[in-house]
């Protein structure tokens, strides 16, 4: 069948049974536009940025198991998709990103709307391709969903010359991709894997600390497994969260900057750990340094070997997927009788148990200014802690990690590597398309909400009911704290002034707005909010602006220094 | 430490900018790089010295080996193997220079093989030590340009790098 370039690359969006391409259109991807508007199974979102199309394909890979898509033209539409495609690539999401470009004569010769958009994006991409040969075009569409959904994920560019998009050849979608320099291991070395067994079972201070490699890799039930067959207590990255369910006795909360106290303390002195699909970073560890010195041994599970100390020094490094090595490793403990030692796992218990009853997650609440802490809380009770929850990035962030409890992996939606504002209202109308009737919240701040706000408006266009609550303290409000912290109170450039009425706002834009001053308000507006199941409702919170995000450890400092509140500055 | 790491990679536009660009943007060293096709023409080989610790070393390997256009990763500087580089050195060529030109180029096993009445082209092949005190040893205001093609690389005997 002779098919032009547009209409391949439709079929081949059709064959990888793509629901949803997120896009914008422009003068390079007309002709794509023009096959898309003659077909109906794959359907397009109009986004109002292009930032905005490949943050909400990312929400939608992130909460389901599959690629998503976004469509941008060329120039512009291409630097505009950058800071997502960046986003995803931090965090390891699968998306395929196909991008116009100018036609190959013109290619180098400065023509409008032109840029290097494969060298742009070659050190944000897993992999990019520029196609200018129409009949490699079914093999490179189809090479590009192939390396973003297997192996360590990430997002894959396809930049498409408008006259390839023209031109005609003979279309046929390949079954198979086989690429002699890409194969990721998926099973992981059995030697390794009973090495990794023995330690544990030796251990007597272990440590479970798990990332975005057990959601990604669909393996929360065998972590939970393999969790209750050691009895040990379990902490879950920033990425990693509902990774493991959070209302488990065993779990401990997150690590890190703003992680809890048993978390660190356990991570700090345990004396085996197992890391399972999460890669030592800087928030997680703070200094590597000082995190070494300790004697522990660590055992580390990571489908991508450049992750395997990188930071830190690892003893028993285990490559492959991590649903497969964790399959291997619940194998090896049920062939064996062997349990770890029941009264030093008991003594470790116990440590941890004191460090818990430190409550670092405690704060006082108040009956005349909203807590942002209570608000979480109160959104985490009224929708029974089942919600799919994106944020945007700063203190509404670290608050909702900490106090929205996820019992289910692909919950949680947040920006982790790349630290995107901007990100959470686009991610949720992923999150929202691909879960239709699912409750879908947004929580943002004023400032991180306004650099994607536009995003409004496609909500109103594909009635996309989502809860945004928005924590606003009139502050970018992890500047403010840093300086508090760090820069003598000198709030430089972190106060909002001329803030718009938000409400109102959303109301301009065809949504529900409603601004909420008391703490006693707050849970009735979380349920009103989430009664209204048609509407998009945009809650604006006015909390204490003075409020910081704790416990915390200071930048280059270890694990086991941790501050817990203002007090101990 | 000095390392030299060969790679076969595949013949495709960018594939260079690839690895050049992992190089820069994760601040690792490099002191010469060069890449020509194969007899596979599908295929290209880049001879890659750099230097760092050997968790550095590692690292770099690993992240050559996760781009998807690097098919296989070798450092030959490992075990026993042979290293060239090609260098032309364009010098003045004038009075009694002229014949103490020719003179240390054969010294150093070098070709003259291009002459005009005041320079000559000397082109030399050696291990980079080799060429360094090649260039130590003439006299520097006579140097007219250099040229060096940068490290090729090759594991000794049954050590082979192919796919």
């Amino acid at each position: 069948m002779v098919l032009t370039g547009a209409e391949i690359v439709v079929r081949c969006l059709q064959e990888e049974k793509v629901e949803y391409l997120f896009g914008y259109p422009g003068g390079s991807v007309l002709f794509l536009y023009d096959e898309l508007f003659k077909q109906d199974k794959v359907r397009h979102v109009l986004v109002r940025h292009e930032q905005a199309a490949v943050h909400a394909a990312d929400g939608y890979a992130r909460s389901t198991e599959k690629v998503g898509v976004a469509l941008v033209t060329s120039g512009p539409g291409a630097t505009n998709a950058v800071t997502g495609i960046a986003t995803a690539y931090m965090d390891s999401i699968p998306i395929v990103i196909i991008s116009g470009q100018v036609p190959t004569a013109a290619i180098g010769l400065d023509a409008f709307q032109e840029v290097d958009t494969v060298g742009i994006t070659r050190p944000c991409v897993k992999h990019n391709f520029l196609v200018k040969d129409v009949r490699e075009l079914a093999a490179t569409l189809k090479k590009a969903f192939h390396i973003a959904r297997t192996g360590r994920p990430g997002p894959v560019l396809v930049d498409i010359p408008k006259d390839v998009t023209a031109q005609r050849c003979e279309y046929e979608y390949p079954e198979k991709v086989s690429l002699r320099s890409y194969n990721p291991v998926v099973k992981g070395h059995s030697g390794q894997i009973r090495k990794a067994v023995q330690l544990l079972l030796e251990a007597r201070r272990p440590m479970i600390y798990t990332g975005g490699g057990v959601v990604l890799s669909n393996a929360a039930e065998k972590l939970a497994k393999l969790g209750r067959l050691l009895g040990f207590p379990v902490t879950n990255t920033l990425m990693g969260l509902g990774g493991y369910p959070a209302s488990d006795k065993q779990f401990v909360g997150m690590p890190g900057m703003h992680g809890t106290y048993e978390a660190n303390m356990a991570m700090h002195y345990c004396d085996v750990l197992l890391a399972v699909g999460a890669r030592f970073d800087d928030r997680v560890v703070g200094n590597a340094e000082h995190f070494m010195q300790e004697p522990r041994k660590i055992i580390h599970v990571d489908i991508d070997p450049s992750s395997i100390s990188k930071r830190v020094k690892v003893d028993v490094p285990v490559v492959g997927d991590v649903g497969d090595v964790l399959d291997e490793m619940i194998a090896c403990l049920e062939a064996t009788r062997e349990r770890p030692d029941a009264e030093h796992l008991a003594l470790w218990w116990r440590q941890i148990e004191e460090w818990r009853r430190r409550d670092s997650l405690g704060y006082k609440n108040s009956d005349e200014i909203i807590k942002p802490q209570f608000v979480v809380q109160k959104l985490w009770e009224v929708t029974g802690g089942d919600a799919f929850v994106a944020t945007d990035v700063g203190q509404h962030q670290m608050w909702s990690a900490q106090y929205y409890k996820f019992n289910k992996p692909r919950r949680w939606v947040t920006s982790g590597g790349l630290g995107t504002m901007g990100f959470g209202l686009p991610a949720a109308m992923g999150i929202q398309l691909a879960h239709p009737g699912s409750p879908v919240a947004c929580i943002t701040g004023e400032g991180s909400i306004q650099m994607c706000i536009q995003e409004l408006s496609t909500c109103k266009q594909y009635r996309l009911p989502i809860k945004v609550l928005s924590l606003n303290n009139r502050y970018l409000g992890m500047v403010r704290q840093w300086q508090e912290i760090f820069h003598g109170n000198r709030y430089s450039e972190s106060y909002m002034d001329s803030l718009p009425d938000f409400a109102k706002l959303a109301e301009a834009y065809g949504h529900v707005g409603l601004q909420v001053t008391k703490p006693g308000d707050v849970e009735g507006a979380i349920r009103e909010a989430f009664k209204r199941k048609d509407d998009l409702v945009f809650l604006d919170f006015q909390i204490d602006p003075t409020e910081n995000v704790y416990p915390m450890i200071q930048g280059g400092k270890g694990l086991n220094e941790m501050i817990l509140s203002t007090e101990d500055l | 430490m000095r390392h030299v790491l060969s790679l076969l990679l595949e013949n495709e536009a960018g594939a260079l900018s690839r690895v050049s660009g992992l190089f820069s943007s994760r601040g690792y060293n490099i002191e010469s790089l060069t890449v020509a096709p194969t007899e596979d023409a599908s295929m290209s080989r880049m001879t890659i010295v750099t230097s760092g610790s050997d968790e550095v070393i590692e690292q770099i390997t690993k992240q050559l080996n996760k781009l998807v256009d690097v098919v296989k990763v070798v450092d030959v500087s490992e075990a026993p193997h042979i290293e060239r580089e090609l260098m032309l050195v364009k010098v003045r060529a004038l009075g009694a220079a002229r014949e103490e030109m020719k003179r240390m180029s054969e010294i150093f096993r070098g070709r003259i093989i291009d002459v005009t009445d005041s320079s000559y082209v000397i082109e030399l092949t050696g291990t980079q030590e080799k060429l360094d005190s090649f260039l130590g040893a003439i006299e520097s205001e006579l140097i007219l340009e250099t040229v060096r093609s940068g490290v090729c690389g090759v594991g000794r005997g049954d050590r082979v790098l192919k796919i």
